[in-house]
């Protein structure tokens, strides 16, 4: 029955691939099909109809690893899922209607016919999905693991002194690795003063100021002063309305007015040099 | 008239995607960059709330005409466990959770109009309103 499907399709290759696209061009949020050009739409159309079709005439071992393949390269394509599961449907209903037309599917097969189909066409959209599910899952872990290497490192600018830059939304985990961060940098730079600086915070609500002040809890813990820099005026102002106290901080507009402050507590200071 | 957007909170980027979709309906409307972060900051607490005690629900933001005066409308709708005892949630330094303890109490001061409706077990919503002065 396979086979007969196999002759089928490849026989009438031509005709089912316009029916198909024309169908495909219906779609109305597809755009990625009516912008391509002619002949790479006519060249990826075949490859699709080809791949379709392998899946007939292999052998159950080869099978899998066919599956894989098809849908490691739809998800090259570059299609959308919607998009993707939509071609595939659109393929078979094709099939299907062009079989009954020229009598192939009667009433008498019908139940066998439908059943073949099934196989043929569930596994492959199985496949298709968890492909496609399984190259966002790494995607997303790969910028994951990207952020989190951005996310918190601390800065030793001058002897003693050390800077940590936020940037971006603060969400627990990141509260987490900020507070590490701190404190090992604190230990392995040897520094005095450290300072946290939110100007690139968006939003300081009370989970945020919670980690803050229990990061500079922590760093007094391991002897070393915190100070908050880099507070916009409507930070300061929701700070202030939101009723968080941070009268045990010393806080600083400008991470430049912090830095001299931190020079200060360590008995420094810059000076210009006359010539 | 009002012109309604919402966002499902599931999960904790949820809240970073909510105060987005406030902080660009209240640039819309014309808030200054102060209130457009008393409005962020309140949808945050908001959101948070949600992610935090009832694990799932929505915010939405509408926009409101009221005597030819602007404003924004937060709606946090949830049908979580429900507070207990609202009073004591609008106290300064009351949390159950080892938090501070300003996020409710904070977001009324953050905005003009504050409304809560809660009943233990069945959900809790609050809306809050800030008008564009």
């Amino acid at each position: 029955m396979n086979k007969k499907m196999a002759g089928y399709i490849q026989e009438n290759s031509t005709e089912i691939i316009s029916k198909w696209q024309e169908l495909m061009k219906n779609e109305k949020d597809e755009r990625s099909f009516q912008v391509m050009p002619t002949d790479l739409m006519n060249q990826t159309s075949k490859e699709f109809a080809d791949l379709m079709v392998s899946n007939l005439l292999e052998s159950h071992q080869a099978y899998e690893n066919r599956l894989n393949d098809f849908a490691e390269k739809v998800v090259r394509l570059g299609w959308s899922i919607t998009f993707v599961t939509k071609a595939i449907n659109h393929f078979s209903e094709v099939v299907f209607e062009g079989m009954q037309e020229k009598g192939l599917i009667t009433k008498d097969n019908f139940s066998d016919f439908y059943k073949e189909f099934n196989n043929w066409i569930i596994p492959i959209r199985d496949s298709t999905i968890d492909t496609y599910s399984k190259t966002w899952e790494r995607t997303v872990s790969l910028q994951k693991i990207a952020l989190q290497e951005l996310s918190a490192s601390l800065i030793p600018v001058f002897d003693k002194v050390s800077v940590m830059p936020l940037v971006g939304t603060i969400d627990t985990e990141r509260a987490k690795l900020i507070m590490e961060n701190l404190l090992e940098g604190v230990v392995k730079h040897r520094a005095e003063v450290v300072l946290l600086d939110i100007t690139g915070v968006p939003v300081v609500d009370t989970m945020v100021a919670h980690h803050i002040i229990q990061a500079a809890d922590a760093v007094r813990l391991v002897g070393a002063k915190c100070m908050l820099v880099g507070i916009r005026p409507e930070i300061a102002q929701t700070i202030v309305t939101l009723g968080i106290n941070l009268n045990e901080f010393t806080t600083t507009s400008t991470l430049q007015r912090g830095v001299e402050q931190a020079l200060a507590w360590t008995n420094r200071q810059i000076v210009e040099v006359e010539e | 008239m009002s012109n309604q957007s919402s966002v499902e909170i599931l999960t904790e980027w949820d809240i970073v995607a909510a105060r987005q979709l406030g902080r660009n309906v209240a640039k819309e409307l014309g808030f200054g960059t102060v209130d457009q972060a008393r409005i962020t900051t309140a949808i945050s607490e908001l959101a948070r709330n949600i992610y935090l005690y009832a694990g799932q629900g929505r915010i939405e933001i509408q926009q409101l005409t009221e005597n030819g005066v602007k404003g924004i409308l937060i709606i946090a709708a949830d049908q979580g466990p429900g507070i207990p005892d609202v009073r004591r949630v609008m106290e300064d330094g009351f949390s159950t959770s080892g938090g501070l303890g300003a996020g409710l109490p904070g977001v009324k001061r953050l905005m003009d109009e504050f409304k809560i409706e809660t009943i233990p077990g069945e959900g809790t919503d609050i809306r809050a309103t800030k008008w564009l002065r």
